[in-house]
C-alpha cells in the first residue's frame, strides 16, 4: 500500500521508516500530483506555520481539502494534529487548518522545549469515548470510556506506549464526533487527562510523536484503516 | 484514571530532557530554515517567511567580522524580546566551553542553544558537557570526528560551520562532504577495522560502530556557513544536508523578507530546479560577502 508523508517540512524519515517496517511503502508528497498517487497520507511533525505557508505556495490546500471529504485515511502527529484541526488558538492569525476533525488545539500548549517531555502511555484502542467535552480549564474529564461501539473493538485491547511530546499541542476541546483514544496520565503539569490522541472517521491525530520512540501501534491504526477502506 | 496521581505518576515515569526529547526538536526543524536575527522585527519578517526557528544575535557574523572584537553571548534582553514576538523555537548562541552562558541562556527559556564558533571561544581546550543540560545543544563541524566528539559531549545536532559571515558556500560544502564521504567509507569497512578508525577520528568507538551500521549520524546534520542564495539551499540539501542555518545571507541583502522566503521554498523543494529556478527570479541583491579565502580569520578552525 502506498502511504504518502507530506514532506514540505518536518520529520518525514522516521514517519517513512515506521511505515515501511509495517510493509506499507512510503512516498514523499510535496505536490497536488504526489498526493493523487497515494491512498492515505501522514502529516508529520514539524513547524505548523512554516508548513501552512509552503501548503499554500504548493497548491495542496484544495487537494488535501478534497482528501479529507472522500475519507482519505490520515494520521496528523504533533504540528500534522494542528493541521487537521477545526480550531487553533495561538496560532498566526494566516494559519488555515483542514477541519478534519472536530477538535480544537492550541499551539505548544504544553510549554516551551524546556517543558518537553516523555512519557508511558496507555492507549485505548478497545474503546471509545464519545459524546463528551474536553475542558481543559477545569480539572480532569472523566472519561466515559467502554461504549465499544466499532466492530473490531474488543475489551482489554489496551497497549502501552513511550510518547515523546515536543513543543506539544494541547487538545483543549473535542466535539462529540470524536473518538479519545489516550489521554495524559497524572503526574506531569496541569493538563493530565486531556485528550492525546484522538480519532474522527479516518483521521488520526496525535499531540505526541510515535514515530519518534520506535513504537507501531498508533500507524497501524492508520495503515489498518486504510486497509478496510480498500476492501 | 482510577488510580491515585501519586502511583501514576510513578507509573506514566514521566521525563525531561532526554535524548529522544532533545533530537526529537532537532528532527522537527528538518527540511526547513533556521535564521540569524538581530530584533525582533527581524524575527518577525523571519517566521512571516516561513522559518522553522529563528537564531536570535546581538550581531550577524559578518558584522563579527567587520567590527572585530571578542563575541559574546547575547544580552537577555534582546533574546526576551524575540522569545515574545514569535511562536516559533528561539535559538541563542553560547561561546565553545562557555557552560554559564549556556546556563544563562537555559534559565532564558531559549529553545536551544548553539555552542558557537561565530563567537570568541571561551576554553581552548574543552567544549561544554552538554548532557548536564535540559535545553538541547547544536554544535558545529567540520569533519565526522569533530562530530562525533560533539555527539560524545551530548550534541543532539550537529551543523556544518562553513565560513559564517563569508557569503562563500564552499567551505560549507567541504565540511558536509567530508562527514558524509567519511560516513559513507565506514560503512564499507571492515569490523575489525572500526578500532584503529575510532582512534583516528578521536571519536569514541561505540559512536564510530553505530555510524558504520546505520551509515548516518546519531543525530540530524543541518548545513550552515555561507549560504546566500535559494540555490546555496538547495545544493546542500541535495548533498545530503537535513536543514539549512542562514545568517549574514538573509538580513544583509537587498530584499530581505522576499530572499528568505525564496530560501524556504527551495530548501522544500531542493529536487525540482524549477522550483529554484522560479523563487530565485527577481530576488535583488544577494549580500556581498568576500571570498572565504580571501578572509583573515577562519571561524571554522575554532573549536577542538
Amino acid at each position: 500500500m502506498r502511504v504518502g508523508v507530506l514532506a514540505l517540512q518536518g520529520n518525514v524519515e522516521r514517519h517513512r521508516t515506521v511505515l515501511s517496517s509495517l510493509g506499507a511503502e512510503p512516498v514523499e508528497v510535496r505536490t497536488p500530483r504526489d498526493l493523487e498517487a497515494v491512498e492515505a497520507l501522514v502529516l508529520p511533525g514539524g513547524e505548523s506555520t512554516t508548513m501552512s505557508m509552503l501548503l499554500e505556495s504548493s497548491g495542496l490546500w484544495p487537494s488535501l481539502r478534497t482528501a479529507v471529504k472522500d475519507g482519505m485515511p490520515m494520521l496528523g502527529t504533533c504540528a500534522g494534529m494542528i493541521l487537521l484541526a477545526d480550531r487553533i488558538s495561538d496560532g498566526r492569525p494566516d494559519q488555515q487548518s483542514l477541519g478534519a476533525l472536530d477538535i480544537a488545539v492550541k499551539r505548544n500548549g504544553f510549554g516551551r522545549q524546556a517543558q518537553s517531555f516523555e512519557c508511558d502511555l496507555t492507549l485505548d484502542v478497545a474503546s471509545s469515548v464519545s459524546g463528551e467535552r474536553w475542558d481543559a480549564a477545569g480539572s480532569n474529564a472523566v472519561s466515559e470510556a467502554g461504549s465499544g461501539t466499532g466492530p473490531d473493538r474488543s475489551p482489554g485491547s489496551a497497549t502501552t506506549v513511550r510518547a515523546v511530546f515536543i513543543r506539544a499541542p494541547l487538545v483543549e476541546e473535542v466535539g462529540p464526533a470524536v473518538e479519545v483514544l489516550a489521554r495524559l496520565p497524572e503526574g506531569y503539569g496541569p493538563n493530565a487527562g486531556s485528550p492525546v490522541l484522538c480519532r474522527q472517521g479516518a483521521v488520526l491525530v496525535s499531540s505526541f510523536h510515535p514515530e519518534l520512540s520506535g513504537e507501531t501501534a498508533v500507524h497501524r491504526l492508520l495503515v489498518g484503516s486504510a486497509d478496510v477502506g480498500r476492501r | 484514571m482510577e488510580t491515585s496521581p501519586a502511583s501514576d505518576a510513578t507509573a506514566a515515569q514521566f521525563q525531561t530532557g532526554t535524548l529522544a526529547v532533545k533530537r526529537g526538536l532537532a528532527e522537527m526543524l528538518r527540511g526547513g530554515v533556521i535564521m540569524d536575527v538581530v530584533t525582533s522585527e527581524q524575527a518577525k519578517i523571519a517566521e512571516d517567511a516561513g522559518a522553522v526557528a529563528v537564531m536570535a544575535l546581538e550581531r550577524v557574523p559578518s558584522d563579527i567580522r567587520a567590527q572585530g572584537g571578542v563575541a559574546r553571548m547575547t544580552d537577555p534582553q534582546l533574546i526576551e524580546e524575540i522569545k515574545a514576538a514569535v511562536t516559533v523555537p528561539v535559538m541563542a548562541k553560547a561561546r565553545i566551553g562557555h557552560f554559564a552562558e549556556a546556563q544563562v541562556l537555559e534559565a532564558l527559556g531559549v529553545d536551544y542553544i548553539d555552542e558557537s564558533e561565530v563567537l570568541t571561544p571561551a576554553d581552548t581546550q574543552n567544549h561544554i558537557d552538554k548532557w548536564s543540560f535540559t535545553v538541547p545543544f547544536v554544535c558545529g563541524a567540520t569533519n565526522l570526528g569533530e562530530a562525533l566528539r560533539r555527539i560524545a559531549e551530548g550534541a543532539a545536532m550537529i551543523r556544518s560551520k562553513g565560513e559564517a559571515g563569508t557569503g562563500d558556500v564552499a567551505v560549507a560544502v567541504t565540511h558536509l562532504r567530508t562527514v558524509l564521504g567519511h560516513m559513507r567509507r565506514l560503512t564499507t569497512m571492515d569490523r575489525s577495522e572500526l578500532y584503529a578508525e575510532a582512534k583516528l577520528l578521536g571519536a569514541p568507538v561505540s559512536l564510530v560502530q553505530e555510524v558504520a551500521s546505520e551509515g548516518r549520524l546519531p543525530v540530524p546534520l543541518f548545513c550552515a556557513g555561507g549560504l546566500a542564495t535559494p540555490a546555496d539551499a538547495a545544493l546542500v540539501m541535495q548533498l545530503g544536508a537535513e536543514s539549512v542555518f542562514v545568517g549574514s545571507g538573509i538580513f544583509k541583502s537587498s530584499d530581505p523578507a522576499r530572499r528568505a522566503r525564496a530560501i524556504v521554498e527551495a530548501t522544500t523543494h531542493f529536487g525540482d530546479p524549477a522550483v529554484v529556478a522560479k523563487v530565485s527570479t527577481g530576488l535583488g541583491e544577494a549580500m556581498s560577502g568576500q571570498s572565504a579565502g580571501e578572509v583573515g580569520e577562519h571561524l571554522a578552525e575554532r573549536g577542538w
